[in-house]
């Protein structure tokens, strides 16, 4: 079945558990269209492996339209690719040129390790959330919703702090495999908000420890999260999220 | 007559929810810490509920599909929520969004529940802000409300287009928080295959550990289904790709009924298909149609581009068929328009399978309200242009993004092309009042249930159905029935029946790997979502509706002769995933085609073409068809169907004009 | 020590803190240093420099502030260290294909390698210098010694030159980003005076490599005498 003209070379990572070392491996494929996602040529890449016998690439998708967070691929030494504010699934062939060679990796950090091929565990962001990423108040305590105002402003950053979809490319283009702006992203949507203060101190004190716990790198403020980051949270989140902790522990 | 007991409280309708509330029976704290509850799916619903059945007390595990439960589909909606707080002043109310909803689900719903989900979604909203879900603010500081496909009221609430996202992740983090106190085991990368029952009553679950590929079975006193939709029976859909009827459809063969399956949302807005390698469809929020106007050209078969086709030579169909409510007409009725035009050949783009949604109307609009905000007098059009983009992109910035992302086209510059795409399913396993299936101590909630929408859902009432279900209904129903389980022990998952069960799901998995066929799992699902999409999608007739059984019955025996599984079982395989998924596809998709045979009438989602005004609108059958359609699973692919009659009571039965 | 104090010194967020705080309190030595070797530039043979230089190594305060400035190197070093190994922990396999130009600057990425060069520098440097000022302190001839003329011979050697060259353009760089990500580090960052933060911090890095630059390019072309 033809789809479009491009033909590529694709080095994609190989590995068959978390335990076994893996290897980039070269697929060509061809007559692929630039209207394509690069996960659908993904698909075209799988089918073809399905009908001679071999194993197909396994990928982390879902929701193929940018918001599920769970495409994680690390394209040609970027995470989710060339162009900016998209994630793998909303990145397009026509991002690429025929006859382009594309390698193709996981995100590589000691606290995501590998699952299989080009799917990572990430569950050490679900422990970090568990730790403190929340607001206490249980099923039925809520009062009327209008009783706090809340200043535009505040609201909106913290709704852009909270529109994090956490897929792990900070923590991919980091050189030190930092959770950073992930972990600084939810300290700043919560702390923003007026119902969130009432335990931002013991918040920020346990979802840092716990993202030390996980074994993430530190920051070292190059920016590459902001710039990979496919909903463009923020560096500010991290200065807000460093202010929180000084804070906090001064406090107490 | 029926098997059904829909278990409706007595007394008038807006008292019952109030009264079964006082009346039901509780579980006290003690006891509650005994009794385990399992969770199936971790989105609106299953989060919600989850965290709250946690929070009194219970015992529960959550297991979803995905790599993290922040990750459910729920995520992906855009619009908003609808709640009756009457913030704007605007004459709304429990009864009146209560009203909208039964009539634009084609009276097809059930009015107790619908009634019950209007006076608890005022509760939702409190529950969402008090837990720190940043929903849109005026510059008062209080919430923002915009209205919505299919009401004159401005109820729904929003956070720009990621509503779902802001909700679940809200959600999400009250379930998380269960997590680390120790109340909510998660098991992340599970997919169900089996519900376990003993004794008549639902017992627990087979779940497959998706990276160690090893089964596993899990004991609860209840289990909740919050498994979502189905839309992806029809291979391309708004879906994520990963959603299924798996675990609903496992149910359904252990004894639940499945309600009314071929009720199918197909929504307006959504960006047309570009080629036969799409493995999705991308919705754009239904918000869009406040502002944006929809049109095709006038002539036939017009080649110009849209900015060089005048005004007089635009037909803004929706507005000259439906006066009063124009663009904003429900989603059935704005699909299915779309879908007349461009068959009468009025078309646009390239594929001639889509039309225009124009913003350059409202850019105008906008651009000179905002120059009077801005004292400016004498605005020249350029300045007009970038305030009322200014305004559209505050509004609808990430959806116009998104769409010059896929499309390459800048929506700001020329009109949008859309195209209507299956997206949510009303259909779904039947539940009485207290959302229990026909299996003692099995539920659904959200989307995985039938119960609210009728024959179609009105835009931002699934996020608010899916939070009504798991935050506010089910831990009062839940007690209904644990309240007399408290003397059940934890039974022992050596016990014969999750043997069995877990035998049952194994087979399944051998026998797939046992055909090693020559064609994909993705091939069959292409088939049988195009056979879907043409003999059961928006228009449906007898003929086309009896071929499709027939094709979707032999596309059955040759998926199980041919199809390839890749891989081995003891293994993190995608592939054997699909595989399970489509197979349970393939056979709801029977049922679909025989539930929308069955019911020649056309309502809501369902157009039946035989049952149609001259005009060619949608001509229901009150009559004959004011029931829900619950299938009984006989076994080798026979099907029985029991009917719950609905009664309308508070509401007046009537023909649905939006004229 | 309280348990939650140590807590925070050994957390991510804490040894960041100290690199920013020791990177800042280094800077302001930079300052100091870097004013009084303009004084050669007063062109009076010295008299003022070496003025300045006698004051720097016989005031009390200044001696005081010798051993905190040591401190601070060690514990910026330290921690760097420490740092490095734990972010290097991070990622025990690396990208095949990494492009980090796309997303950053080369010398924040290179703050280790580029320190390191600034520790050997230092190194050098300490032992032209300041070895020779310790043992006039101790060996009670600190009135007669001449720093000026230590100068004016050292620079005399080409070799040396390009070595301090290398050592103060490494400087600039790791200015260069270490300013600016210092007042991220300590939580100021802010959408109206960042930008003039990251403004500020480049000039400073320029004007710093410049004058230090300046003595051993005017003394080995013989501007300086």
């Amino acid at each position: 079945m033809s789809h479009g003209n491009m033909n590529l070379t694709l080095k994609i990572w190989r590995q068959k558990n978390d335990k076994e070392t893996g290897k980039l491996v070269t697929y060509p494929v061809k007559d692929i269209s630039p209207d394509m996602s690069f996960l659908e040529m993904f698909d075209v890449l799988n089918e073809e492996l399905i009908n001679k016998g071999e194993e197909p690439i396994a990928f982390d998708h879902d929701c193929r339209e940018g918001i599920c967070g769970m495409c994680s691929m690390f394209i040609n030494g970027r995470p989710h690719g060339p162009k900016r504010g998209v994630t793998t699934c909303q990145l397009h062939m026509r991002s690429f040129k025929n006859g382009d060679t594309i390698v193709v990796e996981p995100w590589r950090a000691a606290a995501f390790p590998v699952i299989k091929d080009l799917t990572v565990d990430r569950s050490a962001f679900d422990r970090i959330i568990a730790k403190g990423g929340f607001i206490s108040v249980n099923t039925g305590n809520a009062q009327d919703a209008n009783n706090i105002p809340i200043p535009k402003p505040d609201a909106d950053a913290s709704f852009e702090a909270a529109a994090c979809i956490g897929c792990g490319a900070c923590v991919a283009t980091c050189k030190n495999s930092s959770a950073m702006l992930f972990v600084s992203a939810k300290i700043s949507q919560l702390a923003l908000l007026p119902q969130g203060r009432v335990e931002a101190t013991t918040r920020v004190k346990n979802m840092v420890a716990q993202m030390d716990e996980e074994g993430f790198g530190n920051c070292t403020n190059t920016g590459a999260c902001e710039i990979e980051c496919p909903k463009g949270i923020s560096l500010e989140n991290i200065a807000r999220m460093n202010r929180e902790y000084f804070v906090a522990n001064i406090k107490s | 007559m029926s098997k059904l007991d829909s278990k409706i409280p007595e007394g008038p309708l807006e008292q019952k929810w109030e009264k079964y509330k006082s009346s039901v029976a509780l579980v006290n704290p003690a006891n509650k810490r005994s009794l385990e509850v399992i969770v199936v799916g971790s989105g609106l619903a299953g989060a919600s509920a989850a965290s709250s059945l946690a929070e009194m007390g219970y015992k529960v595990k959550v297991f979803c599909f995905q790599d993290s439960a922040r990750r459910a589909h729920s995520i992906a909606a855009q619009g908003g929520i609808n709640a009756a707080k009457n913030y704007q002043n605007d004459g709304d109310s429990t009864y009146r969004l209560f009203y909208d909803t039964i009539k634009g689900g084609d009276y097809r719903a059930r009015e107790a529940n619908v009634y019950r989900l209007a006076s608890v979604s005022a509760n939702i909203i409190d529950q969402c802000v008090a837990m720190g879900v940043p929903l849109a603010r005026e510059y008062g500081g209080m919430l923002s409300n915009r209205s919505f496909g299919g009401t004159q009221v401005q109820r729904t609430f929003y956070a720009a287009g990621q509503t779902g996202q802001q909700l679940l992740l809200g959600a999400y983090s009250g379930l998380q928080r269960q997590v680390g106190l120790g109340t909510v085991e998660m098991f992340a990368r599970h997919e169900m295959l089996e519900v376990v029952n003993i004794e008549g009553k639902c017992r627990g679950i087979i779940a497959r550990d998706l990276i160690s590929g090893k089964l596993e079975r899990h004991f609860g006193h209840a289990v909740l289904l919050c498994t979502g939709g189905y839309g992806n029976v029809f291979y391309l859909s708004t879906n994520a790709m990963g959603s299924n009827v798996t675990a609903a459809w496992k149910a359904h063969k252990k004894g639940a009924f499945f309600g009314n399956p071929c009720f199918t949302q197909i929504h307006p807005t959504c960006i047309p298909v570009s080629g036969d390698h799409q493995s999705k469809l991308t919705l754009m929020s239904e918000s869009l149609r406040n502002d944006g106007r929809i049109w095709v050209p006038k002539k036939q078969g017009d080649t110009r581009k849209a900015n060089e086709i005048p005004e007089d030579e635009r037909d803004y169909y929706l507005e000259r068929r439906y006066p009063a409510f124009g663009n904003l007409v429900p989603r059935d009725v704005a699909s299915r328009a779309a879908k007349e035009r461009c068959d009468a050949g009025y078309g646009v783009g390239n594929s001639k399978m889509a039309v225009y949604l124009d913003y350059k109307a409202a850019i105008e609009r906008y651009g000179k309200t905002q120059a009077k905000k801005l004292n400016i007098s004498n605005p020249t059009a350029e300045q007009l242009r970038v305030f009322g983009k200014q305004v559209v992109e505050e509004k609808y910035g990430n959806l116009f993004e998104m769409y010059e992302q896929i499309t390459g086209e800048n929506p700001y510059e020329v009109p949008m092309r859309i195209y209507p795409a299956v997206h949510y399913t009303m259909g779904g396993l039947w539940v009485d009042y207290n959302l229990m299936t026909t299996v003692p101590g099995l539920y659904a909630l959200g989307e995985a249930n039938f119960s609210d929408h009728g024959a179609n859902r009105l835009g931002a009432s699934a996020l608010m159905q899916g939070l009504a279900d798991g935050y506010f209904v089910i831990p009062y129903t839940i007690g209904a029935y644990l309240s007399k389980e408290i003397s059940v022990k934890a039974i022992s998952t050596d016990h014969e029946a999750f043997v069995n069960a877990e035998k049952d799901a194994q087979a399944i998995i051998d026998k797939l790997f046992a055909i090693k066929g020559t064609k994909s799992v993705d091939h069959f699902h292409k088939r049988l979502g195009k056979i879907m999409w043409d003999k059961c999608g928006m228009a449906r007739n007898d003929k086309g509706l009896k071929e499709a059984i027939t094709e979707i019955r032999a596309l059955r025996e040759e998926f199980w002769k041919d199809v390839r599984v890749p891989g081995t079982a003891n293994d993190f395989n995608p592939e054997l995933e699909k595989a399970g998924r489509v197979a349970d596809f393939i056979e709801l998709g029977e049922l679909m085609c025989m539930d929308a045979l069955n019911r020649s009438e056309s309502c809501g989602g369902h157009f039946r073409e035989e049952s149609q005004t001259e005009e060619g609108e949608a001509m229901r059958k009150d009559e004959e068809f004011a029931y829900v359609a619950a299938w009984e699973n006989k076994g080798n692919h026979t099907y029985e169907m029991h009917k719950e009659e609905l009664k309308f009571e508070a509401i007046k039965i009537a023909a649905r004009s939006y004229k | 020590m309280s348990n939650s104090s140590a807590n925070f010194i050994q957390s991510s967020l804490g040894k960041k803190l100290l690199m920013g705080l020791t990177g800042l309190f280094l800077i302001s030595f930079l300052v100091v240093h870097a004013t009084l070797n303009s004084f050669i530039f007063a062109m009076d043979g010295g008299d003022l420099f070496n003025q300045g230089a006698h004051f720097m190594a016989t005031n009390p305060i200044i001696r005081i502030m010798e051993i905190v400035l040591f401190i601070g190197i060690i514990l910026h070093i330290v921690q760097a260290l420490v740092l490095t190994l734990k972010n290097q922990k991070a990622r025990p396999v690396k990208y095949a294909v990494n492009d980090g130009k796309a997303n950053s600057k080369w010398y924040s990425r290179s703050m280790g390698i580029l320190g390191s060069l600034l520790l050997m520098f230092l190194v050098i440097h300490l032992s032209h210098f300041w070895v020779g000022t310790k043992a006039a302190q101790f060996g009670g001839t600190i009135d007669e010694h001449n720093t000026y003329i230590e100068i004016i011979e050292v620079f005399h050697n080409p070799l040396i030159v390009l070595v301090y060259l290398l050592g103060v353009i490494s400087l600039g760089y790791h200015l260069a980003h270490g300013f600016q990500s210092s007042f991220q580090t300590l939580g100021l960052n802010h959408p109206k005076y960042t930008p003039l933060v990251k403004l500020a911090g480049l000039w400073f890095s320029i004007l710093i490599t410049i004058v230090f630059a300046a003595m051993p390019i005017s003394v080995y072309f013989g501007i300086v005498k």
